[in-house]
């Protein structure tokens, strides 16, 4: 391809404001999964394990959420962290938090929906052991979501790429502020207006090659620890 | 799984970290300015004369104008003086200066279906585009270009509402994609001369009409009302104001120049 | 407090989902001695019955108390369920982990754990995935995991379906050593002659309900039941319940 060489350039280079672009996308997007990690986990395995009415309706509608459109989930956390918002006196708009909040709402229910299942397949399968060993329902749910880990790293995973690859929500709520809020996607974006099409290029192919970076690494961590655990 | 963590301590640091940078104002401004490089060009030379770090949102004149009306910038700097003069009446600025101007182009295909090249009458080359229904892009996203092609087709005695058809073709984007959009589909655009000098994709597009008065380009620059939003930076926003005012200030935007071509001329009054 | 499972009395038990029966009136008292079987063609009811003794289940009608109590909290009472579920964890993670789950204080689990590998024979597959291991190897895991909760009633589901000859064997010889040193064993299995060599008692269960109790002797010796006869020549075809 034409364009390469000037990816490989900027990368060889160490470009300071390229590896700024590259860390504060990572920052980004791995701090929305932590959130969304802290928030889904608890959530999906709560609701894989009790039963109230409406429960299928809350399942039918995370479901729904996992397709959340990026630029309204932007829009909204904008509405609400501008100064005329309800947040606004957080003066959080155009920052790296407020990137975080966004991604975090675009991904929660993504793990959420993908937790629910796995520890819902994993109860039917655990239960009737963890019943008779004698477990508490609080025990149960620790030992579920312990031996769910390794599926629930790939959950994490699907949410990472969700987040690493939007543009919608972060050019809202971030405003791609050079050397402040521009991430790899939102800068591919302005070289593309630019007219900078081998720059936006470049630029894709580093993300594309981040996001599998991130992916091997993950599924070899998971390969031995199923080697291991079974 | 003990190795998250340490790296979650870090992250939170990290994040604690970026949110605490004092002495930083926030811009809103145009794309133009932006996608020109004129800030790359003039910001780092104001942070070393002040210390103020300026964080600035590229948006069309308009989009600006409103994260101004919601109290979400420091200052704007935009190029649609009517507009921003009612943003002053109305009270969500201080008052408005004059800081540069530069001038719009017609931008077309190298082919030139329409037979303007060389013309320097933008109303004459409007007319003609709309009778012959030449593919022409409009902005459409209420920036600052868009006010003023709006303004050109009046000008020209064109009924926009009436004319419209297959022609003219709305794309509600920035500047970039705007040229690109033109280059893809042999059609005209209306851009302003510092963001066409430093497009990067200029192979098969060129200059249409030039020169012609009515295509003038002024930037105003305005601070936020801190008597209506209490938070607005208003000495760190004064500070960068009085700069680009200032001899200093106008002979670094006259200086910023690409390949031998200066892109904005200060004409700030004093 | 430690409370006694035995003896395990079960009154009119019944158990219903929606209008099928799986259980229909059966009573039954186990107490301490030798092994208990709970003995039977395929669908009778058997495994239904096992879980309800030990707990996980309630009867839809009748009741169920051990040693007196009708408390469902399994103090010393253990299952091996017919397809035991091994957790994603080594066999040593398996075990420890239901070790965890007693009394046993922590820095006892290790020895206890040696202990129980070496009764059942995996202690050279320790650090082995348990879900990797054969079908007669997961077994014995489960049979540790009952093991350590060190119970006084021990519940068998088919202890030795789909096993291999000397996998059978070797899980024979845990039961047989756990009944000798005094724990009881209530299992259920639809394998007559390994009942033969195992229980000391035996309830015969068909379609549902309890049809003989008798001593092991009496019951291959002179078998009341025309019902049970035809059983233990093969020829018991249970209709499939309506």
């Amino acid at each position: 391809m034409m364009e390469e060489p000037s990816a490989w350039r900027l990368i060889a280079s160490a470009d300071p404001a390229l590896f700024g672009i590259v860390y504060l996308s990572l920052k980004i997007s791995l701090s929305a999964v932590v959130a969304a990690g802290l928030m889904g986990f608890p959530l999906g395995a709560l609701l894989a394990f009790t039963s109230f009415p409406g429960r299928g309706a809350l399942i039918v509608l995370t479901n729904a959420f996992m397709g959340l459109p990026p630029v309204v989930v932007g829009l909204c956390v904008f509405l609400a962290l501008s100064r005329s918002g309800p947040l606004g006196s957080l003066g959080l708009l155009f920052t790296p938090t407020a990137m975080i909040i966004a991604q975090a709402i675009l991904i929660t229910p993504i793990i959420v929906a993908l937790t629910r299942q796995t520890i819902e397949d994993l109860w039917s399968e655990y239960r009737n052991e963890l019943l008779a060993m004698g477990l508490s329902p609080l025990g149960c749910l620790l030992t579920l979501l312990y031996d769910a880990r390794i599926s629930l790293l790939t959950t994490l995973l699907a949410g990472f790429g969700r987040a690493a690859a939007e543009v919608g929500a972060v050019m809202i709520v971030g405003g791609n502020i050079e050397g402040f809020t521009r991430t790899m996607t939102t800068a591919i974006a302005l070289e593309t207006s630019k007219g900078d099409l081998p720059l936006a290029m470049s630029l894709g192919l580093l993300l594309i090659l981040i996001v599998i970076g991130v992916n091997a690494s993950t599924w070899l961590l998971s390969a031995l620890a199923r080697r291991r655990m079974g | 799984m003990k190795k998250l963590i340490p790296a979650l301590t870090l992250l939170a640091l990290t994040l604690t970290g970026a949110a605490a940078q004092e002495k930083s104002i926030t811009i809103a401004s145009t794309t133009s300015t932006q996608d020109s490089g004129l800030f790359s060009h003039l910001l780092p030379i104001f942070k070393a004369r002040t210390g103020i770090d300026v964080k600035v949102i590229a948006q069309g004149t308009g989009q600006a104008l409103d994260t101004g009306r919601r109290g979400d910038a420091d200052v704007l700097f935009v190029h649609a003086k009517p507009q921003e003069e009612e943003f002053v009446a109305q009270g969500f600025g201080v008052a408005r200066f004059d800081v540069m101007y530069n001038d719009f182009v017609l931008i077309g295909p190298a082919s030139d279906p329409a037979g303007l090249k060389g013309s320097k009458d933008i109303a004459a080359a409007l007319v003609k585009i709309q009778t012959q229904g030449a593919p022409f892009v409009s902005r459409g996203d209420k920036s600052g270009t868009h006010a003023a092609e709006l303004a050109l087709w009046k000008e020209a005695g064109v009924d926009l509402g009436a004319k419209r058809g297959a022609w003219y073709r709305e794309i509600g984007q920035g500047m970039g994609a705007a040229l690109n959009t033109a280059k893809a589909m042999e059609a005209y655009v209306l851009a302003d001369r510092g963001t066409w000098i430093s497009f990067k994709g200029k192979e098969g597009l060129t200059i249409a009409v030039e020169g012609d008065k009515r295509l003038f380009n002024q930037y105003g620059v305005i601070l936020a009302n801190p008597a209506k939003f209490a938070w607005v930076k208003k000495e760190p926003g004064q500070a960068f104001i009085d700069y680009v005012l200032s001899d200093e200030g106008q002979k670094t935007i006259a200086d910023y120049k690409i390949e031998g071509q200066q892109l904005f001329f200060p004409n700030a009054k004093r | 407090m430690a409370i006694a499972n035995l003896p395990l009395i079960l009154r009119n038990v019944s158990y219903r989902v929606g209008e099928q029966k799986l259980l229909d009136d059966v009573s039954l008292t186990v107490s301490s001695g030798a092994p208990t079987a709970i003995l039977g063609p395929n669908g009778a009811g058997k495994s239904t019955l096992l879980h309800i003794a030990m707990g996980l289940m309630r009867p839809t009608s009748g009741s169920i108390s051990w040693g007196g109590c009708s408390e469902t909290t399994p103090h010393r009472r253990a299952i091996v369920f017919q397809r035991p579920v091994m957790l994603r964890r080594t066999v040593r993670g398996n075990i420890i982990f239901a070790l965890a789950q007693t009394d046993c204080p922590a820095e006892a689990r290790e020895g206890r754990l040696q202990s129980l590998l070496e009764k059942v024979g995996l202690t050279a597959l320790a650090d082995r995935p348990a879900r990797r291991l054969s079908g007669g190897e997961q077994k014995r895991v489960a049979l540790a995991r009952a093991l350590a909760r060190d119970p006084d009633l021990l519940l068998l589901d088919e202890p030795t379906a789909d096993l291999d000859p000397a996998a059978t064997r070797a899980v024979e010889a845990i039961i047989a050593d756990a009944a000798a040193a005094g724990m009881k064993i209530l299992m259920v299995s639809h394998d007559a002659a390994q009942v033969r060599r195992l229980a000391g008692d035996i309830h015969f269960l068909v379609n549902s309900r309890l049809r003989e109790s008798a001593s092991a002797a009496t019951f291959f010796s002179e078998t009341a039941s025309p019902l049970a006869q035809s059983f233990l020549r093969g020829d018991l075809l249970t209709e499939t319940t309506p």
